[in-house]
């Protein structure tokens, strides 16, 4: 009986098993021989680059292979609509997975999301020119320093690769994992840092009510975690000329002005420079120190810290008001100067106002809009 | 003679057929491959591609669920196999079909591409595998039954299909919107298909 039992036992495994290796080589080897789309090309922006690879994977990850980095937080399944490109020819026809991410005029631009599109074909695609310079990361947040209770500081050794070259205000996108049913998402964040720390990046993440990857930095990143990153994107930078600088910024917008700042110092430039700190109260300021310890060493540099909805009773002694307000007292007459923005577009479009009221062409105001 | 026995031949396909879609209606009389329905037939044009590939895989899958059952289950003494045997064929099967219909036809592709991988664990499809071996069969016979049988849940899914994109505009209790009223109106559907269930027995 017990014979019995084994023998049926022992045809059962034997007869599943080779079924099983049987159908995965027939299949192994019908991929190989049908899904074989031989060498294609990828030519990128009329030729500017162009790259063979091996037909078949998604243009996504050709691309990646060939170290260009499109912006990707879902992991090519098609749910974060993060990888648009522009496909001019071979692209085929828009996918069921897409559909529903691309807007009409999008689809008229033959906009399409790469990690939909198989490379069956020569491709020429059309990417920003800046992501050619971009680069994915992988790194260790060495800390995570609060800088106030709704702000934190980053500060992220570099793994691989190991270094980084940008300019100061430029920013990156880190990549938050999946927790508790929100899904994994790219959030741009300013670095803080110098481009002279070329092992590192630090970042400032302020704290956004229901923010996906602010919440999460908050809540599930922890000191020694990997993380992942690209960059840097950006134009936001120093311009080459001699005018004086007003830099306005509020909260974690800090970030590039600070940056900004330190290249300054690290590399002798002496321009003259006015930094407004825009926050609500003496609990939302930070770094105060730091900034009146430059102010003090270097006569070019000035801090004015500015609070709007600070008690009167509450014994500070700077300035009050609105930071645009603030802004207009100091500078009636910004015709000469430059201004650097950084913050939520409602206060970035306040300070345009007041910034060419006072006779600043709008071709000397530069900023980034943090929605 | 000949010809009458011909006739009667191709007389039992379509009452196989027929039975099949109708009187053994797979999605409605046996409720099978319900979770894929209830996932896509929120449009009729999704249902419809959706709907078209279950009748391919189905025909396809009974035939050579059959060819497997009685000339390798069989003479091996291992018909108790024959369901696992049968998700690995199917599985394997749909496998394949997506890589050729990927290479040699964008365009359905297109069309059906994301639905295949659907239908490998949709139960409908062992489930008309399996009810093929009650009946005593021949392949083109067992084939019928999967075409029948596939057609059945196509039209299924296409009438919930068509009643779920009329019901998109109605003012529904906010706890039975979605899969409640699906569930409601498969219930009803499935009623009406009872009145089939007289017609023909086979």
């Amino acid at each position: 009986m017990t014979t019995d039992l084994l023998y049926s036992m022992a045809t059962s495994v034997i007869f599943l098993s080779s079924t099983g290796v049987v159908l995965s080589v027939i299949l192994i080897f019908a991929e190989k021989k049908i899904l074989n789309y031989g060498p294609c090309k990828i030519s990128i922006n009329e030729g500017e680059r162009e790259y063979t690879v091996q037909g078949g994977s998604s243009l996504l990850s050709s691309l990646s292979e060939n170290e260009i980095f499109i912006p990707s937080a879902c992991g090519g399944r098609g749910s974060c609509a993060y990888c648009k490109v522009k496909v001019l020819e071979g692209g085929g026809m828009i996918g069921p997975v897409e559909e529903p991410f691309l807007s009409p005029e999008e689809r008229k631009d033959n906009i399409r999301l790469s990690c939909q599109v198989k490379v069956r074909n020569d491709l020429k695609i059309e990417i920003p020119k800046e992501l050619f310079s971009v680069k994915r990361f992988s790194g260790v947040v060495e800390a995570k320093e609060q800088l106030t209770y709704d702000i934190v500081h980053l500060k992220i050794k570099l793994l691989e690769p190991k270094e980084i070259s940008f300019v100061s205000g430029q920013y990156m996108q880190l990549e938050s994992e999946e927790y508790k049913g929100k899904e994994a998402v790219i959030r741009a964040y300013s670095i803080a840092s110098t481009p002279s720390q070329t092992d590192r990046v630090d970042l400032m993440v302020r704290l956004v009510p229901n923010g996906i990857c602010t919440t999460w930095v908050f809540e599930h990143l922890k000191a020694r975690q990997k993380i992942c990153l690209s960059g840097p994107y950006g134009e936001f930078k120093l311009s080459d000329t001699q005018a004086p600088i007003i830099g306005i910024a509020g909260g974690s917008g800090m970030a590039p002005i600070w940056s900004i700042v330190n290249y300054m110092i690290e590399n002798g430039i002496e321009r003259e420079m006015t930094y407004f700190f825009g926050a609500l109260t003496q609990r939302d300021l930070f770094l105060v120190d730091e900034l009146e310890e430059v102010a003090k060493k270097h006569p070019w540099f000035n801090f004015v810290p500015a609070l709007s909805n600070e008690p009167e009773d509450s014994g500070w002694a700077g300035e009050t008001g609105l930071i645009t307000d603030v802004v207009a007292k100091h500078f009636p007459d910004t015709s000469q100067h430059e201004a650097y923005l950084c913050g939520s577009p409602g206060m970035i479009n306040a300070c345009l106002n007041v910034l060419t009221k006072g006779g600043m062409p709008e071709e000397n105001i530069f900023y980034d809009k943090f929605a | 003679m000949v010809g009458s026995e011909n006739l009667s031949f191709i007389g039992s396909l379509a009452l196989i057929f027929i039975s099949a879609a109708f009187t053994d209606n797979v999605l409605l009389a046996r409720f099978l491959g319900m979770c894929s329905c209830l996932g896509v037939s929120k449009k009729v044009d999704t249902s419809t591609g959706l709907g078209v590939a279950v009748i391919f895989v189905t025909a396809s899958t009974a035939a050579l669920n059959f060819l497997v059952y009685k000339y390798i289950l069989i003479p091996l003494g291992l018909e108790y196999l024959r369901l696992i045997t049968f998700i690995i064929v199917i599985a394997a099967f749909v496998q394949f079909v997506e890589m050729v219909v990927e290479r040699f036809s964008p365009k359905l592709y297109n069309a059906l591409g994301i639905f295949l991988p659907l239908i490998t664990v949709n139960c409908a499809i062992l489930g008309i595998s399996l009810f093929m071996l009650n009946k005593p069969y021949n392949f083109v016979q067992a084939f019928f039954f999967g075409l029948g049988g596939g057609f059945g849940w196509f039209l299924a899914i296409i009438l919930i299909g068509g009643i779920r994109e009329k019901i998109k505009e109605s003012a529904l209790p906010k706890g039975l919107a979605g899969p409640g009223i699906t569930l409601i109106i498969i219930g009803i559907m499935s009623l009406a298909f009872v009145g089939f269930s007289g017609m023909i027995k086979i």
